[in-house]
């Protein structure tokens, strides 16, 4: 209450607000700056969320791949035979062998090809964290029957439309003829414009070149009590070297370094957020600066009736956090928007998540306060006694 | 019959062999040479003199605005030679200032503008302190114009405000300079009887740099200055 009752003129908002046109286009420098924030980091983001769907809605904690593996894009093979070998550590429920490559998908309307990532699994084990899922798998047993993901790409054809209106959808997978015969939602990423499930079977009659008896990914369960880092530390002592295991968060984790540090793409994006905070920064200091120049005299006068400097740093800080605050929200409500469009259209997982939007408030209120910081040495240029 | 209570006179200004210099080595000048004057508390005093005679540069010495270089120059009892940047910013909480351009805010209105001026008394709420910007509105005859900005005001409603900015704060002393240079006579002489009667209320001594022959019967004293010197001084209290 004592806040309010010791209240003082709010000379920032009211010298701000002097100017409106100026103050729009202030906020609408840091609106735009937010937004560029806002669009890049949801990129990266979007871009690491998406290349590891399919890693999340896995069901296993423990995961067994190749060394040589990079990341989905480019598994490499391992023997089968390890995750028996894996069976033997008593606190393993259960293994599940996965195949996994790009295979070409035909769009059955229009007949073009495109490259979709395929994954080949038993129909008796757990694939997916899917409670829906083994209903679904159980109609993969036939050969040459597939489940597609209905969050790919439309390239592929409508496959949704058709299935729900119940045509019988049939098309060519690596030129060999399939049946669709359920849906999933998987999602695609930035290595996958789509995915297809199916089982072993099928896959490697889709695959005639992959060995039998090689598969990219192994699937293992624990026990409810066994601690999955222990587990994977002892199986990767007693297992060969041509196969590594790690648990399923490493493996989420395997997937996202590589997009972050083998390919340019993480650091594209997180230069393009830095170039939105550095326009932001250009455009507040002009502002600011501008607007201290403008109001020097009457800082002096300020400043000859007794205002401590100290107090006037203070108004121009104060102007710095309303321009902040103003040009954030702008910027979160648009980003919203540019989020759901971007979803829409390309189906990347882009969410403003609270880490996003808080991570860009503050750094759109380091933008500003630092602007501030900068314009206020032009007070000090502020001489009372020129003012006479 | 009551008596009338003897207000003891005090030396508000007390200036004793100041000089000032601008500039460096060869182009170092001097533009003020041995000033010696004081001033009491309720006395008007004009400052006459021509231009780049250093009544400009004399009234910031005395406003705390400049570092006194030479000589003593004690400014209610604060002496500024020597005197610390802090030290000469609390002294101008007590010294009013009214500015030739007026200098308002001018995103703010008369009311606030004259609020600036009292939100540095201390300990007061923001309703008293806008009471306090009314009070002084209405003194200088500006009740109804409180919620104008200043460029809806003309050149004398704007020095009005600028007075009553200056007296918020309750000084003890007030500077103008050429306060009537931009106003008709008429104007002008109401705004310097204005200024010596608020002033007078408050037992405010005041300093006002003038050109203006018109207003000279109004000032309790007159002091002429040429070449940086106080070379003569007229009126009713001699010193």
């Amino acid at each position: 209450m004592s806040f309010f009752k010791y209240r003082k003129i709010p000379l920032a908002w009211l010298l701000l607000t002097r100017q409106p046109l100026r103050l729009f286009v202030a906020i609408a420098g840091i609106s735009f700056a937010g937004i560029l924030m806002f669009m890049q980091l949801g990129f990266r983001d979007g871009l690491f969320d998406a290349s590891v769907t399919v890693h999340r809605l896995l069901d296993a904690d423990l995961v067994l791949i190749s060394p040589r593996s990079k990341s989905s894009i480019s598994m490499s093979g391992f023997p089968k035979r390890r995750l028996i070998q894996a069976m033997a550590q008593e606190d393993v429920l259960s293994v599940a062998p996965v195949n996994m490559n790009y295979l070409l998908w035909r769009n059955p309307e229009n007949l073009k090809t495109r490259s979709i990532l395929a994954l080949g699994f038993n129909p008796e084990d757990s694939l997916l964290l899917d409670e829906d899922f083994s209903s679904k798998a159980e109609k993969l047993k036939n050969p040459g029957r597939v489940l597609f993901d209905i969050l790919s790409r439309p390239e592929f054809g409508p496959i949704e439309e058709w299935f729900l209106q119940g045509k019988t959808i049939e098309t060519e997978v690596a030129g060999k003829r399939i049946k669709v015969v359920g849906l999933v939602e998987l999602g695609p990423s930035f290595g996958a414009d789509g995915n297809l499930i199916t089982s072993r079977e099928t896959f490697l009659q889709l695959m005639p070149t992959n060995p039998r008896g090689s598969i990219e990914i192994g699937l293992i369960k624990l026990n409810d009590t066994a601690d999955p880092l222990f587990v994977s530390s002892i199986l990767n002592k007693s297992l060969p070297n041509d196969v590594r295991v790690i648990t399923k968060n490493e493996f989420i984790e395997f997937e996202k370094n590589y997009w972050r540090d083998s390919t340019a793409i993480g650091f594209i994006f997180s230069l393009g957020a830095l170039m939105g905070f550095v326009v932001g920064c250009v455009v507040v200091y002009q502002i600011l600066y501008s607007d201290v120049s403008d109001h020097l005299p009457e800082y002096a006068t300020l400043m000859a009736m007794g205002y401590r400097l100290k107090s006037l740093f203070f108004v121009v800080a104060r102007e710095g956090f309303i321009l902040a605050l103003f040009g954030y929200l702008p910027a979160y409500v648009s980003g919203q928007a540019l989020y759901s469009l971007i979803r829409n259209s390309t189906k990347l997982p882009i969410e403003m998540d609270a880490n996003k939007s808080i991570l860009i408030f503050i750094l759109i209120l380091f933008m500003c306060m630092g602007s501030a910081g900068i314009a206020m040495r032009k007070l000090v240029d502020a001489d009372p006694a020129e003012i006479f | 019959m009551p008596t009338k209570k003897k207000i003891p006179i005090i030396s508000t200004v007390r200036i004793n062999n100041l000089s000032h210099f601008y500039g460096v080595a060869d182009t170092r000048k001097k533009v003020l040479d041995g000033v010696n004057f004081n001033i009491t508390n309720g006395e008007l005093v004009l400052l006459k003199g021509p231009s780049g005679c250093g009544k400009t540069t004399l009234l910031t010495l005395i406003g705390a605005l400049r570092t006194c270089q030479s000589g003593s120059l004690n400014v209610l009892d604060e002496e500024l030679n020597g005197a610390s940047r802090k030290t000469r910013q609390k002294l101008r909480r007590k010294i009013g200032m009214i500015f030739q351009g007026h200098n308002l805010l001018r995103c703010l209105t008369a009311e606030q503008n004259v609020q600036m001026g009292a939100d540095l008394l201390g300990n007061l709420t923001y309703l008293q302190r806008r009471e306090v910007a009314r009070k002084w509105l209405s003194d200088v005859g500006l009740e109804e114009h409180h919620k104008k900005m200043p460029s809806d005001l003309s050149g004398g409603q704007k020095q009005r405000v600028a007075i009553a900015r200056a007296l918020s704060a309750n000084p003890k002393l007030l500077l103008a300079d050429e306060p009537t240079s931009a106003l008709d006579s008429v104007t002008g002489r109401e705004i310097v009887l204005l200024l010596k009667n608020l002033a007078k209320e408050q037992n405010c001594s005041v300093l006002m740099v003038t050109h203006d022959p018109r207003i000279s019967d109004l000032a309790d004293r007159i002091l002429n200055m040429e070449d940086g010197k106080i070379f003569s001084t007229h009126g009713k209290l001699e010193y």
